[in-house]
């Protein structure tokens, strides 16, 4: 275990890039539904204003 | 021929309906392979006889950059069919690709700044393919700062549309850089015309990695887009039906 987390010397190489890299993918989902849900509730609000008396 | 289908998909009701539900029929597939793609890189592939366990960097960075000059690519044919034939569609599919790419064009940048460092002693070098990658980057900051100034969704797609069509020349040259220059970067091992220059235990992984990138990019842009059309499409009638949903 201690032998693949040193990467034979790369530890500080490969680990923040693999890091970085899953934290990127993981955001990109975050952040495509947070974009998605935000104009749905954009459209539900302006729909909203319109049927109000 | 049967044109239907292209009318279809052009259709923003229906675009956003199948959108929705591919969306896992891409999310799925590209989470299983990441999984995989990493677990065998990381793990069963055997060490490089140079680079020692070093170049498992390729797992994470190769992808990466795979993925943002797809996206670029992407980002350009659907924005010259929005020119072209004013599918409002085709501007969507454009304005979602660009936040995605930019992001995968850092996560290229910077593991390669991470892999150069123990291989080359620097992190960076302007060299042609870093810089064009740079450049890449900022094409795609471009893009957005030039959508996000322009309040006219119409015009933001218009002018935005010009600026991703002419930045595609870049592309290319982030390419084939590394054939066209002399280059401190490493030459193509799988993107290449012929047989893939590394064995197979090596290459599996990798290839897993980029057909798990590209599935993921997919579903990003299926997520976006519906996202982009409710807000081009806000005063239609389907719209003030599928949100009342």
């Amino acid at each position: 275990m201690s032998d693949f987390l040193s990467m034979g010397g790369y530890a500080s190489s490969v680990w923040p890039s693999v890091l970085l890299t899953c934290a990127i993918i993981a955001w990109n989902v975050f952040a495509a539904r947070r974009s998605f849900r935000e104009a749905r509730a954009e459209a539900r609000r302006r729909l909203a204003m319109e049927n109000a008396p | 021929m049967d044109w239907t289908w292209f009318h279809r998909f052009g259709s923003p009701p229906h675009l956003y309906r199948l959108a929705g539900t591919l969306v896992p029929w891409f999310a799925w597939p590209a989470a299983i392979l990441l999984a995989a793609g990493l677990y065998g890189g990381l793990v069963l592939a055997p060490p490089d006889y140079q680079q020692g366990d070093g170049f498992r960097i390729i797992y994470v960075h190769a992808p990466s950059a795979w993925l943002s000059l797809m996206a670029y690519s992407t980002m350009a044919v659907a924005a010259a069919l929005g020119l072209i034939w004013r599918m409002k569609v085709a501007h969507a599919v454009a304005a979602s690709c660009a936040p995605i790419g930019a992001w995968f064009t850092v996560a290229a940048l910077v593991t390669g700044m991470l892999w150069g460092k123990p291989m080359w002693g620097t992190y960076w070098a302007w060299d042609p393919r870093l810089t064009a990658e740079l450049v890449l980057l900022f094409l795609y900051l471009g893009y957005m700062g030039l959508r996000a100034a322009i309040e006219d969704p119409q015009r933001a797609d218009r002018a935005s549309a010009v600026l991703a069509i002419v930045g595609v020349v870049n592309v290319p040259i982030v390419h084939y850089s590394v054939e066209w220059w002399n280059s401190i970067h490493q030459a193509p091992s799988v993107m290449k015309f012929g047989k893939p220059s590394i064995s197979w235990p090596m290459l599996s992984p990798l290839l897993i990695m980029f057909v798990g990138f590209t599935l993921f990019f997919a579903a990003l842009v299926l997520v976006r887009v519906r996202g982009e059309i409710l807000r081009r499409e806000r005063q239609s009638r389907w719209v003030a039906e599928v949100v009342a949903q």
